[in-house]
């Protein structure tokens, strides 16, 4: 099981390299990096000239659906998606059927991930129980069963003493809560941005500030508690602006935002596409803006997916109906890479590898987004000239992508999880003489086999 | 202004704020020959014969429903009642598996009305049919502006210049919306007044005048447009009671003497008298309210027709 990946351009941001490497992965695990390694007999090797050879990209926020809601996704078919992401490890929410807040829900998703799993899944679990708000759920078993942060996503924690004591909690056993920042008063029963929009469409807002409030209570929680908190999902201006304050102050707060936030604005909600429709919701131009100068500044650590499947009979409602959720995993990197690194220039590619994998193993304290010596053998070879344009049909077992029928600038090529090619492009890495001849098949068609197997 | 235009650009009418200015004077001009019709004493043409239209009212009305069932009797259409009601919508039937029953049957129209905004344009993109948009949501009702604008024109010969103020809860009603892009369109000056808590969300970008007074709204105006308070709303977070509403935003006949001379006093209906308005007023000489109901009528014929003209003379 041993690989070498020849001729990339290597980027590690955790080490600060970017430069042409081959790299060799033994056993699983990142064996040695360097210029000309020899390949050998039971060495399969990867061309990647004029690929960039990343750290495996990890998702710090997933709906996986699986237990409960298989009709739209599994734990098997949403990391398929995800290694056809590039990435190799997904952070698995804690809203399912039931919840993840006992030990045999986290030790049910481990099972099923280690059996049909493409990538590497860690769970987070719920902070309360039933994610009903009102009682901490056994973090500590929760903790040692293999959860590796608390939320309670989709649900914010109203009760601010309950925020308060789950914080403190956590902090004992060194996980973070991941915070869905929502006044639900305040966003009463939205379903979009409030702006302009929302009234030339005569729909009901939240506002910015149902966001905002309750990221700068959670701020002021994690300042009397000392723990880590983990902003999900930001998308307002207030927001961003509350995390810079905790910066400031010292505190252990982190944050993340999601692809769809950084392209899109509710402008596009004219369409009344459903597809459009999540929570927190596309918001104006402004919040946009503020949403990019924080990944320049630094302000934002990591881009999660926030990967909400949803079955095209939920979604094919009217727009006030259908439930809030995007996909994302599939669609990320060549989103991002297209509008950050390409169209805006907000960022360098090393960056944006820094915001998908290095940042995100850092945050949660995960093996992986790294490849130096040791670590996981796994990796994303990323096609920063490919384009990658997304049919209405995904590896997820969901298509609520707002990108569907759209073409980005990038390209995951090929994906590896612990030495084991999980995904690899049509028109591979080899160059285009080998190309031409697989040129008639369905994208993806490989990997999708691999996988199978 | 004479029409530049002998037709609609669409298949349907799903709101204003896709029409020209052109295409709103071409419906208008259109009513008023429809407008004779009904005052004849056999009131009935055939230029819908042999068409069958579907009124599919997904949210209860009475007035508009009744309002488009004439039209379409007036033009000869077949026509067709559905409710939500005791129907298939109560068995949990999605409003697209609802639609694509109807559309089995061969409407060549349908005129929705549903609590959803979107909804008309989610049919007008699955079905053939003409689609007309009767009220989805808070989000448009556009005959309801035509008619409105229909009798502005008819009382005043003109749109361009009027001074028209807009009092009630704007934030809610579908009425305002359409209104506002039909009066700015057709260079009218809006404005528009309310408590902030009836007021919604940077409407100021419509191209309207935003005050919170009912006295400066009416200072001058040429036309007045009451809206329907939704009794629900208070003692909630809206506003604390009737009452106080009445006091602060109640039209009054006194309060009334700050409008300009011949003011036009206007209510899509239905009135909650004593609440938005006082009956002095609403029964008074200023009031067209009742015209709006008649000329309703002939605009929605004019609407129907010219959507109908376009495929037939395609046919």
């Amino acid at each position: 099981m041993n690989l070498l990946i020849r001729n990339g351009r290597v980027i590690d941001p955790g080490q600060g390299i970017d430069e042409a490497l081959d790299l060799l992965i033994e056993d699983g695990v990142v064996a040695k990096s360097g210029r000309e390694l020899k390949g050998g007999k039971g060495i399969e090797t990867i061309d990647a000239r004029g690929m960039v050879v990343a750290p495996g990209l990890i998702d710090l926020h997933t709906h996986l659906r699986e237990p409960g809601q298989e009709h739209k996704e599994t734990i098997g078919s949403g990391t398929r998606a995800a290694v056809a992401g590039g990435f190799t490890a997904v952070c698995a929410m804690a809203n399912t059927i039931p919840p993840n807040d006992e030990r045999a829900v986290t030790e049910m998703i481990l099972a099923e991930a280690a059996r049909n799993g493409a990538c590497r899944v860690y769970p987070v679990g719920a902070v309360s129980k039933g994610l009903a708000g009102e009682a901490l759920a056994e973090l500590a078993d929760l903790r040692s069963a293999g959860c590796v942060a608390f939320s309670d996503d989709g649900r914010p924690v109203s009760n601010a003493l309950l925020m308060r004591r789950a914080m403190e909690y956590a902090r004992m056993l060194g996980a973070p809560i991941v915070a869905h920042e929502q006044d639900l008063d305040l966003s009463d029963d939205g379903v979009m941005h409030e702006g302009f929009v929302s009234t030339l469409l005569g729909m009901k807002g939240m506002p910015a500030a149902a966001e905002e409030s309750m990221a700068v209570r959670d701020v002021v929680l994690a300042a009397l508690t000392g723990a880590h908190l983990h902003l999900a999902h930001l998308s307002t201006r207030g927001a961003l602006e509350a995390v810079r304050r905790a910066r400031r102050e010292g505190l252990r707060v982190t944050c993340e935002a999601t692809p769809h936030h950084i392209a899109l604005t509710d402008d596009t909600v004219r369409s009344y596409d459903t597809n459009l429709k999540m929570n927190p919701p596309l918001r104006s131009d402004e919040h946009r803006e503020a949403l990019l100068a924080a990944i320049a500044d630094g302000t934002v650590d990591v881009i999660a997916t926030d990967h909400a499947p949803h079955h095209p009979d939920e979604k094919n409602v009217e727009f006030d109906l259908a439930p809030f959720g995007v996909i994302g995993l599939e669609t990320a990197f060549p989103v991002c890479h297209d509008v950050l690194v390409v169209r805006t220039r907000t960022i360098g590619l090393p960056r944006l590898i820094e915001l998908m994998s290095t940042a995100p193993a850092k945050t949660f304290g995960l093996p992986g987004g790294t490849l130096k010596r040791g670590s996981p053998g796994d990796v994303a070879i990323l096609d920063p000239k490919g384009e990658t344009r997304f049919g209405t049909s995904f590896r997820s077992r969901s298509r609520n992508s707002p990108f569907a029928g759209e073409a980005f600038r990038g390209r995951i090529a090929a994906t590896i999880v612990g030495g084991v090619v999980r995904w690899r492009a049509e028109a591979p890495e080899g160059g285009r003489a080998e190309g031409a001849k697989k040129r008639s098949r369905p994208a993806g068609r490989n990997g999708e086999k691999r996988n199978r197997r | 202004m004479r029409p530049q235009t002998s037709s609609l650009r669409s298949k349907d009418l799903l709101g204003i704020e896709p029409l020209d200015p052109e295409e709103i004077t071409l419906i208008l001009d259109t009513a008023e020959g429809f407008k004779e019709v009904s005052e004849r004493s056999i009131k009935k043409v055939p230029a819908l014969r042999g068409q069958l239209v579907i009124n599919l009212f997904m949210e209860a009305s009475t007035r508009t429903r009744v309002s488009f069932e004439i039209a379409e009797k007036r033009l000869s259409a077949d026509t067709l009642n559905f409710a939500a009601s005791g129907s298939s919508v109560e068995k949990g039937e999605t409003l697209i598996d609802t639609a694509r029953n109807l559309m089995a049957m061969h409407p060549d129209m349908i005129v929705i009305r549903h609590r959803h905004p979107g909804a008309p344009k989610m049919l007008a993109e699955l079905l053939p049919a003409s689609i007309v948009n009767a009220g989805d949501g808070s989000h448009e009702h556009p005959t309801q502006a035509l008619l409105d604008a229909f009798t502005i024109r008819e009382r005043l010969g003109r749109l361009s210049g009027v001074r028209v103020a807009i009092i009630g809860d704007i934030a809610h009603s579908r009425v305002v919306r359409s209104n506002i892009h039909l009066l700015t369109r057709m260079k009218a000056k809006v404005t528009l007044a309310a408590p902030p808590t009836l007021m919604p969300a940077a409407v100021e970008r419509m191209g309207v005048r935003v005050v919170h007074s009912l006295d400066q709204a009416l200072e001058g105006a040429d036309v007045v447009m009451m809206l329907r308070i939704q009794l629900e709303r208070q003692g909630k977070l809206s506003f604390p009671s009737l009452r106080e509403y009445f006091n602060t935003f109640g039209l009054t006949p006194e309060r009334l003497r700050l409008a300009k001379e011949g003011v036009l006093v206007m209510h899509p209906g239905p009135m909650n008298r004593g609440v938005e308005i006082s009956s002095d007023v609403a029964d008074g000489p200023y009031s067209v309210i009742l015209d709006q109901v008649t000329n309703g009528v002939a605009v929605r014929m004019a609407v129907l027709y010219l959507l109908a003209g376009g495929r037939l003379a395609e046919a």
